[in-house]
């Protein structure tokens, strides 16, 4: 199959996780990602492990992040390598980079720059807050865009105070917006055979994660998040049942339906505190403990067996465990291996998206820093 | 000119995974029909958050659905269908998310749209795949995605229990998956004229969300992620990453030096934790010693001496702290938009800038069925439907 993005060059001029995730992204599409890298340290990433693990000199986060992807090391601030670069650039159809605000500047690598070296070039920018305002210096580190973005009063019970998404979810939201304007400027550029700028921010991402839930609050009188004070609520928006309940052996979650069905199934009384359907909203927090006190007296199975045949919207709590010995997961082939230069492998995740029924699979894993510089510099002539 | 100027989408999708990918779409250019069952339509009309209803409709169905177009159909009649075939022929990209099944029974899958339109990009969303398997057919509901992904035992504390992501977080994932995938898929037709069939499911997207530490788990031995006892932000990071109460608020505290950390605060306690590794190995007591260090000041304080220190640190706000403060306003975030019957609201805008351009849209969500009429008229239909 050929890949949509083949014969499409990337230039990644990023760290860490956005810019990167992005093209990522755009690898598994089928393009050709090269990530331009600092000599001898290369993307802080490399050395930034989780549980300190690492594959040969890199961590295994980086790993994760950069397979599909090659490496070619310059120096930004070496004449003669900005001069190869410049070259490079000129071939290439996309360049990324996720540099603080007038870093690119300072290097003659700014957007207008690039333009007079490739009138045709897609320039990516990725920032923490934007290139403007008193925010625009600030590191663009996910928890703290997470924080002052109010997100941080979603999740968990009321009695918990801010409570952060666990996962990088700026970085990882605001790398899939870059892939998108990246590719929607290849389809105008496809059109007009010009220069397109993208830019993406932390922060407007997460905002535009929170879309539902802030169009609502700028049209119900501001009225800020309630969550639910008590535990296992699930949304601070959604009524009961939404949530997730303690079994005898585990958790069971249970999405939006229909309270007095489910409860007839259950057998569990709320006649006192549901007679009316706003009741669901305004006795929430009750409703989840009365639930509650029912779901601990059998096992999660019990109660899915129940509800399930009942067409009512529920599923078990797993861990990894548990999850990924699934049937679907195995169905679905969530897993690939990676082919490292020494032999050995790494089993990771596969790019989401299928196109005309295949997996976009790869088994490159990620270059050791610097290893394609020799090789672009011919295959390119940079001299 | 917008990226996807010129461009017609047909969305049958309904809630939040579908409808966000088309609404990217419109964002960038493209014109969105969207294709509503008579006399209900989109079943997220009337999914009422905090039971606030605006103009009739949920405030999610028209943050969802501003800029796009209605066409109520009866997918059971058959001179209905015909119309939506119609619009099939002229369209560049179609979108659903019925369960596994639905599309081949109405003769909208993709072997048959594709038979009349063979360079239409045909997205397809599933809860948990098309392939058999026991799941195929569990609702793919946000919700019960992250229960069974493992992804609710990342957030919150160590004796949290399960924590949702207080947001349709899969769903969105999905929705920007899907939305990449037709947007390759579109650049390779603008080059060589071929169509394509683009497939996300709920589960994977879900994994992808979870990639590192996923990956994580798979190379390392199998050990489940273990969140702090206090204060975790991250399950798989050390001290002091995590979101602190001060006297009058809270601070957020990313990566650090713990003894740096403990000379600029004046937190003795913890600068005795000189090993690097004792930031992850001890990061519960050391979060719990420096916990209870900031309460004794206000977050200005603290902020006023890490952030001169280039501490990664931030103050925590609410979105009324936050819609008030210069950082949001300058990004101009909020638009309003208008429906054909007059009514305005407010929503937040899409977050990417091409050209340095927002790209807004003064278009509100649409009322059901509100363009039959013209539809009808624009792309003939009627006369086709009836010969």
């Amino acid at each position: 199959m050929n890949r949509p993005l083949e014969g499409v060059l990337v230039l990644e001029f990023c760290q860490f996780l956005a810019g990167p995730s992005a093209g990522l992204k755009l690898a598994d599409l089928g393009a050709r990602v090269i990530k331009i890298e600092r000599p001898k340290t290369g993307d802080a990433c490399r050395q930034l492990s989780i549980k300190n693990l690492f594959v040969d000199d890199d961590s295994l986060l980086f790993h994760t992040i950069n397979r599909n992807k090659e490496s070619y090391a310059a120096d930004l601030k070496n004449a003669d390598d900005l001069l190869k670069l410049k070259k490079l650039i000129s071939k290439a159809d996309i360049m990324v980079h996720n540099f603080r605000p007038g870093v690119m500047e300072k290097i003659g690598l700014d957007y207008p720059a690039v333009q007079a070296i490739n009138p045709k070039i897609i320039y990516g920018m990725v920032t923490g807050y934007s290139n403007e305002g008193p925010w625009r210096n600030k590191p663009g580190q996910d928890l703290l865009v997470q924080s002052v973005s109010g997100l941080a009063f979603l999740s968990g019970s009321a009695v918990d105070g801010p409570v952060p998404f666990g996962l990088s979810v700026s970085d990882i939201m605001c790398g899939n917006h870059l892939a998108q304007g990246l590719m929607a400027a290849l389809i105008k550029r496809a059109k007009t055979k010009k220069s397109v700028l993208v830019e993406v921010s932390l922060l407007e991402s997460i905002l535009d994660v929170q879309f539902e839930v802030l169009t609502t609050y700028l049209n119900d009188g501001g009225k800020l998040p309630e969550r639910s004070t008590v535990k296992g609520s699930a949304h601070a928006y959604l009524s009961a049942p939404y949530g997730m309940y303690q079994t005898k052996n585990g958790y069971i979650s249970l999405a939006m339906g229909d309270l007095n069905q489910i409860c007839n199934i259950i057998n569990c009384d709320i006649s006192d505190l549901y007679t009316e359907a706003d009741d669901a909203f305004g006795n929430r927090d009750q409703l989840i403990l009365r639930l509650g006190e029912t779901f601990k007296q059998q096992n999660t199975e019990y109660w899915l067996n129940l509800l399930e045949a009942e067409g009512i919207w529920c599923a078990a709590v797993l861990n990894y465990q548990e999850a990924t010995n699934l049937d679907v997961y195995q169905h679905l082939k969530i897993e690939q291996t990676l082919n490292l230069p020494n032999g050995e492998n790494i089993k990771t995740t596969v790019s989401p998206i299928r196109l005309n029924g295949e997996k976009l699979l790869s088994a490159k894993s990620a270059p050791a820093l610097g290893i394609n510089t020799a090789s672009i510099d011919l295959e390119f002539e940079l001299g | 000119m917008r990226p996807l100027e010129d461009y017609l989408v047909i969305d049958f999708s309904q809630f939040l995974s579908g409808p966000s990918a088309s609404l990217r779409l419109a964002d960038m250019g493209a014109r969105v029909i969207k294709i509503e069952r008579l006399g209900v339509g989109d079943i997220c009309r009337t999914l009422y958050t905090s039971n606030l209803i605006m103009n009739g409709e949920s405030s999610v169905f028209h943050a969802i659905n501003r800029n796009k177009e209605s066409f109520e159909v009866d997918l059971k009649n058959e001179y209905d269908c015909e119309m939506v075939r119609e619009l099939l022929k002229k369209a560049d990209v179609m979108i659903h998310n019925f369960r596994p099944g639905v599309m081949q029974r109405l003769g909208f899958d993709y072997q048959s749209v594709s038979a009349i339109n063979p360079t239409i990009i045909y997205g397809e969303i599933s809860g948990f795949g098309n392939e058999e398997s026991e799941w195929k057919n569990k609702p793919g509901q946000d919700l019960l995605l992250q229960s069974v992904t493992g992804l609710t035992a990342l957030t919150g504390n160590a004796d949290s229990g399960p924590v949702a992501m207080g947001l349709s977080i899969v769903d969105m994932l999905t929705g920007a998956h899907l939305a990449q995938g037709l947007l390759a898929s579109l650049y390779r037709r603008a080059i060589n004229n071929q169509g394509a069939f683009v497939q996300v499911s709920m589960l994977e997207s879900a994994y992808d969300f979870q990639f590192e530490t996923i990956t994580t788990f798979m190379n390392d031995g199998g050990e489940l992620p273990k969140r702090s006892a206090k204060n975790n932000a991250n399950a798989y990071l050390g001290a002091p990453y995590g979101i602190y109460q001060t006297k009058n608020g809270h601070l957020a505290l990313a990566m650090g030096s713990i003894p740096v950390l403990g000379n600029l605060l004046g937190c003795v306690a913890i600068s005795v934790y000189q090993d690097v590794a004792e930031a992850f190995d001890k990061r519960d007591e050391i979060k719990t010693i420096l916990a209870d260090h900031l309460l004794t000041e206000t977050t200005e304080k603290w902020l006023s001496i890490l952030e001169p220190a280039d501490i990664w640190c931030a103050d925590v706000l609410n979105w009324k702290q936050l819609l008030a403060h210069d950082g949001f306003k300058v990004l101009d975030m909020i638009q309003e938009v208008e429906m054909l019957d007059g009514y305005k609201y407010e929503t937040t805008r899409c977050p990417i800038r091409i050209d340095g351009e927002l790209l807004i849209s003064s278009k509100g969500s649409p009322k059901l069925g509100q363009d039959n009429e013209k539809i009808i008229k624009e792309f003939n239909l009627k006369t086709i439907a009836n010969a």
